[in-house]
This record gives structure tokens, C-alpha cells and sequence, in this order.
């Protein structure tokens, strides 16, 4: 644990370190803070447009109108954004050498990749604290429900997390940072769109493609439900993620 | 301290290591001799556990690295060819964070990166980022990396490597005082480096030990078999057959021409000194006897002919003062 804990400030000094850390966390600021200008402009007019026809008591709703797809657009965030905070973490170890040091050091291979893993996803938790900021201002001047903001971000970081074991594997494969990052934000784009297929096939593929997709995996959690299922897909997936890391960087040192 | 039974590593179709065996004791130092590419990485690399053998076990300070790797890497310090530092992290901060992984206690670990720091004359650059280290720099802070953790057994893949000689003298300096204390299993190409500080020899060559001995009884041993440098005028008339024919020649090689001038290596039998008979056979002949000397091999020598597989001509100064 004390290892893993090491491991992961280690990581995350070393997007503070670099400019990567700052520029990831104000891009995404940057980007995020568009998104949310946008949506609240289009909220507010809304809004004025349903009492101006005399919607009165029944207020629309914040939650659905605003921060539901301003969260979901979150989402097309972390598929730009993740490679470059992945794509380092095992390339640029074993680049430099220092990978010669975790691997000779009284560390298992779990500790170091646990390490790495809480050590992305606690720059993903800097950048979602970020956004709440922007939610923490709709509360101020509004009542959104809590439970739903609550889930959505659950649903985030788990997201985020799926990602990040996605990354962590393609950046155990190579050596190149730029190889890195280029195939892991291919294989973010694929395992986006990937129910788009199913939209020309058979229901069952369909269902399938749909329960593979990451992103529409996340939709239950922005409507505020919380279901199993989702967040055993979720779970199985870093798991899956991080075990297949785990033998990559156990096959590198059969192979050498 | 560190056992080596019938070690093996195969790299797809190459083998790099090939069925390597030697044992270190206790406080010992043992160079690890080979020329570039010999398997001396490679065997460091399955001693300190960052590569499993293909066949064959190695035990560190009592643990198998393969069957307790965890115990066996808290008992060992490696500096590996390149430092592997963190650019981004000044010197204190890397240390402190090596000092972590390997398991130094928070008690007392800032003491000892101090003291290490200390002993390694790095203190001076403790808040220097690691990226603008100097080479020399960087080397010791691998060192000071490698000892943080006070293991018991130290593996140094070529500490000296692209050091100026200041610098190299400092670092066997320090290699001879960390001895006591620890097993010290240095490498090299560089030769002058064993002799200065080790104990004992093990030579590599293609992934296989082809000697293992004190430097001094590895020198006397391959000065067994004698060798005389002769340098003979004979007209243009091919002196070797008759120089092989003089009784306890067992081989002649021609070593250099100079003008009418050639000067053959010729190695007899042991203990048996046939340099009156040479003298006699070349004068006898009529030809100009210029030169007679025994070779003394240096370990440089000694080197070469067990990991080359043609004898190498001696340097042209060796034959320049007789």
C-alpha cells in the first residue's frame, strides 16, 4: 500500500513536474468552460421561452436541460485529453531506463501498476474538480438536484478509469511516447463509436455494440440511476485493463 | 552471497547468456570482465531480478531471485548502465522517492539520504534537478541510489563508464570503501579497473565463462605457456620452418614486418627455456638475429586472447622498446 502510494505522487509530481499536467488541467478548463457557457446560454433561453408562453409554476429542470449533457460532453473531453496523460506512463520508463529501477526495486508489478493507475486518476479527479466549480455556481444561483450531479460524477470517474487502463496498457506496449498516445486515442475513438455498427445490424449485435460502447455505458449514470450492471462493466474493465497490463509488462521481461 | 548455477538466457533464437556458473562470497569484490556484448548486462539484469534466466537458478543474499524476488531485491543495490534517474526530480526528491520503493524506514530516512549523499560527494547538487546533472554527477547518484536501502549485495553495470579519470579514480575509491560491508559485483571492458579493485575475475566472452581467478593468478597463469618476441634479418628466406623445428617450439606466429625485418611470437612448452637454442639456430643460419625478448602479457593481453579468437598482433609500441 505505502508502495503504491509512493508509486502514485511520483506520477503525479511528474505531470506537475512537466508542463503536461497544466496544460491538460487548462485545456480542459478551457474547453469545459465553453461547453458550459454555451449550455447555459441555451438554458437560459429556454427558460425565458417556456414563461413567456406562461410555463410558470412548473420550472424546467436544470439537472436535465443543462447538467446532464453539459456532463456527457465531459465525456468527448477525456477521449482528447486521456492519451496525453496515459501515453508516458510505461513508454517513457522504459525510454529513460528508469524502468530498470521500479523493476529491480522490492516492488511487485501490481504495486507499480496500481501506482500508476491512482497516480492518472487522481489528475482526472484535479480535472473533474474543475468542473465542479461550474456546478458549485449553478447551485448558487439555482436549486439543481445533488443526487444525479452525485452519480454523474461517480459515473466519471469510472469512466475515466476505463480509460485510463486502456492507456496504461497501449503505453506498456512501446517504447514512443507518440506511438502511445496516437494508438490509445484510436482505441478510445473505436470503443466510442463502437454501437454506432450497431445501429445497421440485428438487435443482438446491436445490444452488444451498445453494452461494449464505454460512453453509453455512462448515460444511467447521468439520469441519476445507479445500476449494477454498469458498474460492473466498469469495474470488470480496468480490471480487465490493468491484468492485461500487468502481463505486457511481464512478457516484456520474458521477451527482454 | 551470490550463487550462479548453470545460468541461461535466450533471447528468441540468440542466446546471450549461456550456462554461466560462479559464486561470490561475503564482502567480496568480484569484476565481471567481457567485451561489449559478452551476456555481462544481461547476466546483471536476472541477478538483480529485472529479467527472468531461461534456465538455470541465481541466488542473492540467500533468495532465489526468481522463486522470492521481492526478498532478494531488498538485499540487492543496482546501478544499471545508464543512471536511471528522473529528469524531472532534483536529486533529494529522487533519492527520497528511491528511498521509498526500497523499503528505507520514514524514521531516519532523511538521515540517510544525507549520509548517502555524503558518502557519494553529491551534497553539493541535493536541489539540482536531475536532467542537468553532468555525466560524472549522474553516475554517483545512481550509485547513492543503488546504496540508499544499505543492501548487501552491490551490482554495478559499468560504474565507470564515460567518467574522466578524476572521477574514475573517486568512484574505485569509493567502490573499495563500500567493500567491507558489502558484495560488490562491478563490470567492465575496461581492464586497468579490475586489476585496481577487485579480488577476483570472472571473464565473459559470447555467454560463457572462459576464466575466473585473482588478476594476479590469471596473469601468471597465462604466462605458463611461454612466449619469446624474436626479430630476425633472414634474407628474404622463410625463417618459420626452421623456427618450428627447434625442440620445444609448439607454435610460431609472425607478429610484425619491418622493412627486411619480421618478428615472430613463439610460444614452447612450458618451463623449458630454449632461447639458447633460438640464438643458435638464427645465427647459425646466418641471419640477422635483431631482437630477443620474453612477452610479458599484460591482463589487457590476456583479455584479448581469451575473448578474441585470433591472437592479436601486440601493440606496435610494445615492440618499439626492447
Amino acid at each position: 500500500m505505502r508502495n503504491i502510494a509512493a508509486i502514485a505522487q511520483k506520477e503525479l509530481r511528474s505531470y506537475f513536474a512537466s508542463p503536461i499536467g497544466y496544460i491538460v488541467l487548462g485545456l480542459f478548463a478551457l474547453l469545459y468552460g465553453y461547453f458550459y457557457v454555451t449550455m447555459l446560454n441555451y438554458f437560459v433561453r429556454q427558460g425565458m421561452q417556456m414563461s413567456m408562453m406562461g410555463g410558470g409554476q412548473q420550472a424546467i429542470n436544470v439537472n436535465q436541460m443543462m447538467i446532464r449533457p453539459l456532463l456527457q460532453n465531459v465525456t468527448i473531453l477525456i477521449l482528447f485529453m486521456m492519451p496525453t496523460v496515459t501515453m508516458r506512463a510505461y513508454a517513457e520508463e522504459k525510454r529513460s531506463g528508469t524502468i530498470e529501477l521500479l523493476l529491480t526495486s522490492p516492488l511487485s508489478d501490481w504495486e507499480i501498476i496500481l501506482g500508476k493507475f491512482v497516480g492518472a486518476l487522481a489528475l482526472w479527479g484535479a480535472m473533474l474538480a474543475v468542473t465542479l466549480v461550474h456546478i458549485a455556481v449553478l447551485f448558487a444561483y439555482g436549486r439543481p438536484e445533488w443526487k444525479p450531479i452525485v452519480t454523474a460524477y461517480l459515473g466519471l470517474v469510472l469512466m475515466g478509469g476505463c480509460f485510463i487502463s486502456v492507456g496504461l496498457l497501449i503505453s506498456s506496449l512501446t517504447k514512443n511516447q507518440i506511438v502511445a498516445g496516437v494508438a490509445t486515442f484510436t482505441v478510445f475513438l473505436l470503443l466510442w463509436i463502437v454501437n454506432w455498427i450497431g445501429s445497421f445490424s440485428g438487435p443482438t449485435i446491436n445490444a452488444v455494440t451498445q453494452y461494449l460502447s464505454i460512453v453509453d455505458q455512462f448515460d444511467d449514470f447521468a439520469k441519476g440511476v445507479i445500476d449494477t450492471s454498469h458498474l460492473i462493466y466498469y469495474i470488470s474493465f480496468i480490471s480487465f485493463g490493468l491484468f492485461l497490463t500487468a502481463k505486457s509488462v511481464d512478457s516484456e521481461r520474458w521477451r527482454g | 552471497m551470490i550463487e550462479v548455477q548453470h545460468l541461461t538466457k535466450q533471447y528468441g533464437r540468440v542466446t546471450a547468456v549461456n550456462d554461466i556458473s560462479f559464486r561470490v562470497e561475503r564482502g567480496e569484490i568480484l569484476g565481471f570482465l567481457g567485451p561489449n556484448g559478452a551476456g555481462k548486462t544481461t547476466t546483471m539484469r536476472i541477478l538483480t531480478g529485472y529479467m527472468p534466466a531461461s534456465e538455470g537458478k541465481a541466488i542473492v543474499a540467500g533468495f532465489d531471485v526468481f522463486d522470492q524476488p521481492i526478498e532478494a531485491k531488498r538485499r540487492t543495490g543496482y546501478l544499471p548502465e545508464t543512471p536511471p534517474l528522473y529528469p524531472d526530480m532534483t536529486v533529494v526528491e529522487y533519492l527520497d522517492f528511491v528511498s521509498k520503493i526500497k523499503g528505507v524506514p520514514a524514521v531516519g530516512r532523511q538521515k540517510r539520504i544525507r549520509e548517502v549523499m555524503g558518502r557519494t560527494r553529491i551534497a553539493d547538487m541535493a536541489d539540482r534537478m536531475c536532467s542537468k546533472l553532468s555525466k560524472g554527477y549522474r553516475q554517483r547518484v545512481g550509485l547513492a541510489q543503488a546504496i540508499i536501502h544499505n543492501p548487501d549485495v552491490l551490482i554495478l553495470d559499468e560504474p565507470t563508464a564515460g567518467l574522466d579519470p578524476k572521477q574514475i579514480i573517486e568512484t574505485r575509491e569509493l567502490i573499495k570503501e563500500l567493500a567491507g560491508s558489502h558484495t560488490i559485483v562491478p563490470s567492465t571492458h575496461i581492464l586497468p579497473e579490475v586489476s585496481q579493485t577487485c579480488e577476483r575475475v570472472v571473464i565473459i566472452n559470447k555467454g560463457r565463462v572462459v576464466a575466473e581467478d585473482t588478476p594476479q593468478n590469471l596473469t601468471a597463469r597465462l604466462q605458463g605457456s611461454e612466449t619469446l618476441y624474436v626479430q630476425v634479418d633472414s634474407d628474404g628466406v622463410d625463417p618459420v620452418g626452421a623456427l618450428e623445428r627447434i625442440p620445444g617450439v609448439t607454435r610460431v606466429l609472425q607478429a610484425d614486418r619491418n622493412d627486411r625485418a619480421v618478428g615472430y611470437e613463439i610460444e614452447s612448452e612450458r618451463g623449458r627455456d630454449i632461447r639458447r637454442d633460438l640464438a643458435r639456430e638464427v645465427v647459425g643460419s646466418g641471419w640477422g638475429l635483431l631482437e630477443l625478448r620474453p612477452m610479458r602479457l599484460s591482463l589487457e593481453e590476456i583479455f584479448l586472447s581469451l575473448t578474441t579468437d585470433e591472437k592479436p598482433a601486440p601493440a606496435p609500441e610494445e615492440t618499439a622498446h626492447a
